[in-house]
């Protein structure tokens, strides 16, 4: 559906998008994930043609934004990091407003917006004035009017920034919700939203794409072992914990324990195996055969977040942007 | 033709729903319903005057009502203009939804020509309410009407050459008071350009009198349809609309 082929954008001084490749395919839901200023906004904006590459291509629908530009803008639906609303006009006034922009007309362009309006959960403030509405309510209106003339491409800029956490989960529901009828991009710096909402993800940054697959495959190439919890206690009293340790070891497939802590008779464990060696019952049945409790076991898959920090290599941010993420994701 | 009227329409709602349309149009009428009330005052105190001497002076309703009274709406005009034209794309530029117009299917030539047309409408209407007061002139009076159609189409040229000036303008900054004094500033450059004429006569002097909008509407003003001064208004008016449409391209270059 879209194909970007060493996409260059730059500026006097600056490199914003430095020669980045990629493909989305039809229907997909795409996450482009970057910190901020890592070319994103940038990269959208090509491919809307609201503004020229430097160098190289980027098809969208089989149409060259450069070249054809008016038959790419006619397939894709765009909501800016800003929603872009007229504060003046009323909801219905303003969804007919673009749907007549977009090349909709009469006895269509009324029953898009009946549609729309139903599809993202405005028509009870269709006849409210826009400078009145709250702001999950503007978020929902921008991406009303970017489905109105029911584009291929769906392309959001940080569709959920600014919002409350209600808001930005039914934000997050709509999108998926979007996901079968059109193709979507969106942008974020948000890593669980990434996790929560795409199949497949982009991640950008200082205007390069550092990596770029689905959200399952990313989170086990991170690292290339699986790495379970174990949470062990004794029946009476405390337990040696160098005893449990010698004996999680020598279960097969284990290839490191990790003593993590010990509070009062608990004692937890990290235990890396070998990708694709399903060691947990083996543990299981190890500790409960030495007569000790099995209190907790679980998986400890990477986040996204350790994965995007661990890709981009910034251990100076790390706190920050964790801090901010999880602000935002709350 | 059918995206310019969209935005034309879109503009002139834009105009209507917020009380600046309404309050230009007001202070408009009152201003120029003073100047109307003023000169028509001394043209009856002067022909009463003239009466008493017996002086057979000769009256014109043409020549001391009307021509004074269109050159007047064209300076009050001048001050309006910026009123019209500040918000037409800094609003947009500010609020963003100029990312809409230019990522929607629709040539910039359309949107530039969709908010030019919407602005000289609004003047348009400006010029209609003055057009009331000449009624009168028609019911106690009998005035040639071709000059005062002449008249007002100078007015209205010069009115498309000056918003094509404002809205350029209003391309070059998200602030509409910038847009608005910028523009205050050019049209009233280009109205007392005129007085160099007045005192030197070398070329430099005459070209800059050329260059006022004031020099042209003089023959307008007067019932007299020159090719020159049109020439004049129709090239001002496409070099605004030149200059917002490389405007608005140079923003997408840059932004």
């Amino acid at each position: 559906m879209i194909t970007v082929k060493e996409l260059t954008k730059r500026y006097a001084r600056n490199t914003a998008v430095d020669h980045i490749s990629f493909d989305i395919q039809k229907g997909q839901i795409v996450g482009f994930l970057g910190p901020n200023g890592a070319g994103k906004t940038t990269t959208m904006r090509m491919l809307t043609c609201f503004m020229p590459p430097t160098s190289g291509t980027a098809t969208v629908a089989g149409f060259d934004v450069l070249e054809e530009p008016m038959e790419v803008k006619k397939r894709i639906g765009y909501l800016p990091e800003t929603p872009p609303l007229y504060p003046e006009m009323r909801t219905g006034e303003y969804l007919e407003f673009v749907g007549r922009l977009k090349g909709l007309r009469k006895p269509e362009l009324e029953k898009r917006v009946d549609y729309v309006c139903e599809r993202c959960a405005v028509a009870d403030v269709r006849d409210k004035l826009i400078s009145k509405l709250s702001k999950g309510y503007r978020q929902r209106v921008g991406l009303a009017q970017a489905i109105i003339h029911n584009p291929d491409v769906l392309i959001l800029d940080e569709p959920t920034a600014g919002l409350d956490p209600k808001q930005i989960n039914e934000t997050r529901d709509l999108i998926k919700s979007l996901a079968g009828d059109h193709t979507i991009i969106l942008s974020t710096h948000i890593l669980p939203e990434v996790e929560q909402t795409c199949e497949q993800v982009i991640i950008i940054n200082k205007g390069k794409v550092i990596a770029t697959d689905s959200v399952n495959n990313l989170q086990s190439r991170a690292r290339g072992a699986e790495s379970v919890l174990i949470e062990v206690a004794g029946r009476n009293g405390s337990l040696d914990s160098a005893a449990i340790q010698s004996r999680l070891e020598k279960v097969s497939g284990v290839n490191k324990v990790v003593f993590k802590e010990k509070k009062e008779s608990r004692n937890v464990f990290e235990i890396e195996s070998g990708k694709g060696r399903l060691v947990r019952g083996d543990l299981a049945r190890a500790i409960v055969e030495a007569g000790w409790d099995l209190n907790e076991l679980r998986p400890s898959a990477m986040s996204l977040e350790e994965v995007f920090l661990q890709l981009t290599g910034q251990p100076e941010a790390a706190p920050k942007e964790a801090a901010a993420a999880k602000g935002a994701s709350q | 033709m059918r995206n310019v009227l969209i935005i034309w329409r879109k503009e002139l709602r834009s105009y209507f729903v917020s009380p600046v349309a309404y309050l230009l149009l007001a202070m408009f009428a009152v201003i120029f319903g003073f100047f109307f009330w003023n000169i028509l005052g001394y043209f009856v105190f002067t022909s009463m005057e003239s009466q008493m001497r017996g002086e057979m002076f000769p009256m014109n309703v043409n020549e001391q009502v009307i021509r004074p009274l269109l050159s007047n709406v064209g300076v009050i005009g001048l001050f309006f203009i910026p009123m019209i034209t500040m918000r037409l794309f800094a609003e947009e530029k500010r609020s963003g939804t100029i990312e809409l117009l230019v990522t929607s299917p629709i040539r910039d030539g359309e949107i530039i020509l969709g908010k030019w047309l919407a602005a000289l409408t609004l003047y348009a209407g400006l010029l209609l309410l003055t057009a009331l007061n000449f009624i009168f002139l028609f019911k106690y009076g009998s005035p040639d009407w071709k000059p005062l159609a002449i008249g007002y189409l100078g007015l209205l040229l010069q009115a498309g050459a000056l918003l094509a000036i404002g809205m350029f303008i209003s391309t070059l900054t998200k602030n509409q008071i910038i847009a608005g004094a910028t523009t205050f500033g050019v049209c009233l450059l280009l109205w007392v350009l005129e007085w160099v004429g007045g005192y030197e006569t070398a070329t430099w002097a005459s070209v800059l009198s050329y260059m006022s909008v004031v020099t042209h509407i003089g023959s307008f003003s007067k019932g007299l349809l020159d090719s020159k001064d049109v020439v004049y208004y129709v090239t001002l008016i496409f070099l605004g609309i030149f200059f917002t449409a490389r405007s608005l391209e140079s923003l997408r270059w840059r932004s």
